[in-house]
């Protein structure tokens, strides 16, 4: 029973450093470049909502509020491609990373300035519930994590593979130019997608606050969807999922059968033994050129 | 304009293009050796600093500027340096002089052991295993509690040459001048380096890989060795740091502290030894100038002074924004342009300095 419990809670954290992580894919496979900031996009969505819904602060129905961040952390992520990611159009990569790290820098100060520096929780009705099932004791909140994790990567795989757009999100991404010539708005599919992996990030920040506390330097989790998402195979949907439950598995089972102290080095000692033995993630999607 | 004719291969290699710049720069070195007899203990204080962080900043500049491989884990080898220093000289009593190179070179061996494995990987997936150092050194210093003193941390000595002591506090005039021989030294080297067959192939390595092995430059023991000579000069400057620091733990070398050693780069121009010493100034300059702000306002509304916490990691990243959008080529870049803008006066046209529009194709399918 001990274990079962250890795998839930352990599912149920990598589904959201899962979460993260396909908002790092979504943006690198359709337009190449990472977005470092994406763990603070989702401390910043958690933080609106909480803003709108916690008693303290306005005190609105917990399901409006879920819709109007969704909302606002969309039409950001779109404003930030076409404000701001436009102008670096054809740019390297690094000078994308550059920029994102130093917005989640901004973001970080802001969210501190309004909403303060001390822990806080969302309080929302699927947290600090509970489910029995035997002698088994899941959160209602781990569930509902696990739940809609899978769900969504599911959703955004079909969106990927079957639709009009999905295909040419890709497409924008293989070959800027010939997508141009194939008449994709490659700078519309751009923002469109900055957008999307915005509301992916909102979700995965509600569940994350519902799960636990939330403050401004909750962004640092993004480091670790990025070991999940490395692991998984940057560029593959549902390796951004398979590499988180693998991050949020290990953490449980080594925190308590490792010594205090070593079980927060595990996720990227995993990362480095799987970048030298495996370089591009468990589903790869990379072949290199050779002269 | 001043045109310089050039006959020879040397000629194309001197370490200053002409006298003129040459009595520039000479002026610059007398000016900084003769700055403490011009201002306060305090902002001697501050421009030692300012040396220190352009010692990691090369170090940085080296792999990111001239190898074009991003890294987001130095500050891991700056924390080897200090604490393969401090660790030299209490526990092997060495004198500063031996530890000092000591502790360069082994974050050196450390750069080039963990370049081994990453070099193999490019741009973003780089990028995210440096990342992952930094997180691990952290982690690892904790955890190496009998050596490192843990979450405690250490206490750096006083540097000792010769039965000289410098210290911060008691004669920081003096470790300025030891800190600026060092860079000196290290600036020296640096430019020597770009000139060499192997600062050569560095640029190849960053501006076109495949082309670089065309012409047969070994891609892979290139990178390591610039990963080697930039952990060195990281590390250098990290002992340097741990001693201005005088303690120092595990939260000194961070994650934050390796993400603005590239911010610092960047900032200043990437490519140039010139950037590194640009964003060194601004990164430190920045704090005095938010707390002198912050006085005066609170002065001129009477309020009591106002403090935001993260205020200046928020301004820094507002202005690194800026840069990337309006000044790829950070500080040292706008003083080119506005360099070449007199030189040429009134023939200076907009598009001097465009490059050309690129366009991005995956790094998935090469």
């Amino acid at each position: 029973m001990d274990i079962l419990q250890l795998i839930v809670s352990g599912l149920a954290n990598g589904c959201v450093y899962g979460l993260i992580a396909l908002g790092f894919v979504l943006i690198y496979k359709a337009t190449e470049s990472v977005n470092f900031a994406q763990g603070d996009f989702m401390m910043l969505g958690a933080f609106i909502t909480l803003g709108f819904t916690n008693a303290h602060y306005m005190d609105l129905p917990f399901w409006l509020s879920v819709l109007m961040a969704i909302a606002i952390m969309g039409v950001l992520g779109y404003l930030f491609d076409m404000v701001i990611l436009r102008r670096m159009f054809g740019q390297s990569q690094v000078a994308v990373v550059i920029l994102t790290i130093a917005l989640g820098f901004v973001i970080r100060f802001i969210a501190g300035a309004i909403w303060g520096h001390e822990p806080q929780s969302l309080e929302s009705p699927i947290a600090g519930q509970e489910l029995r099932f035997g002698g088994l004791v899941l959160g209602l909140d781990e569930v509902w994590v696990i739940i809609v994790t899978v769900l969504l990567t599911g959703v955004l795989y079909l969106f990927f593979a079957r639709t009009k757009l999905g295909v040419a999100m890709q497409a924008s991404s293989q070959n800027q130019l010939a997508a141009y010539y194939m008449g994709i708005p490659v700078k519309r599919v751009h923002s469109l997608i900055w957008g999307l992996s915005g509301i992916v990030a909102t979700i995965a920040g509600i569940l994350f606050a519902s799960k636990g506390s939330i403050d401004p330097t909750a962004g640092l989790l993004g480091i670790k969807a990025f070991a999940a998402a490395v692991i998984g195979g940057f560029g593959s949907l549902p390796g951004a999922l398979l590499g988180g439950i693998i991050v949020g598995l290990v953490e449980p089972f080594a925190a308590r059968y490792m010594p205090a102290g070593y079980s927060q080095i595990f996720p990227y000692l995993i990362l480095i033994v799987m970048l030298v033995v495996r370089p591009h993630g468990i589903l790869s999607q990379i072949q290199t050129k050779k002269v | 304009m001043r045109t310089v004719f050039k006959t020879s291969y040397d000629a194309d290699i001197r370490l200053f293009k002409h006298n003129a710049q040459a009595f520039w720069y000479l002026l610059l070195f007398a000016v900084a050796i003769l700055l403490p007899f011009l201002v306060s203990d305090f902002l001697i204080g501050e421009a030692t600093l300012v040396l220190i962080w352009s010692i990691c900043g090369m170090g940085l500049m080296i792999l990111v500027g001239q190898t074009g491989q991003a890294s987001l884990g130095h500050a891991a080898f700056m924390a080897i340096g200090a604490y393969s220093n401090v660790l030299y000289q209490e526990h092997f009593s060495m004198p500063f002089l031996l530890s000092f190179p000591l502790s360069g070179l082994t974050a050196g061996i450390a750069g080039a052991l963990i370049a081994l494995p990453t070099t193999r990987l490019h741009g973003i997936y780089l990028a995210i295993a440096t990342l992952a150092i930094s997180v691990l050194a952290e982690d690892l210093i904790v955890i190496l509690e009998p050596i490192t003193g843990g979450v405690a941390g250490l206490f750096a000595p006083d540097i000792q040459i010769f039965g000289f002591t410098f210290n911060r506090y008691g004669n920081p005039v003096e470790l300025y001048w030891l800190v600026l021989a060092i860079t000196f030294v290290i600036v020296y080297l640096y430019r020597n380096l770009l000139r060499s067959p192997l600062g050569r192939s560095f640029a190849a390595v960053r501006d076109s890989e495949v082309s670089a092995k065309a012409m047969g430059v070994n891609v892979a023991r290139t990178k390591m060795l610039a990963f080697a000579v930039s952990c060195t000069i990281t590390g250098l400057g990290g002992a340097l740091m741990g001693h201005f620091a005088t303690v120092f733990t595990h939260e000194t070398f961070n994650l934050i502290m390796s993400i603005t050693l590239l911010l610092i780069i960047v900032v200043g121009g990437l490519g140039t030894i010139h950037g590194a010493f640009f964003g060194a100034i601004i990164f430190v300059l920045l704090p005095l100038l938010i707390s002198m702000t912050r006085d005066s306002v609170a002065w001129l509304t009477g309020a009591g002074s106002i403090t935001i916490p993260g205020l200046e990691q928020g301004i820094f990243g507002a202005i690194l924004i800026g840069f990337i959008l309006f000044e790829p080529m950070g500080i040292y870049g706008r003083w080119l342009k506005i360099r070449t803008y007199f030189q040429l006066f009134p023939f200076y046209r907009k598009d001097m300095f465009r490059r050309q529009k690129s366009y991005l194709k995956t790094e998935r399918t090469r």
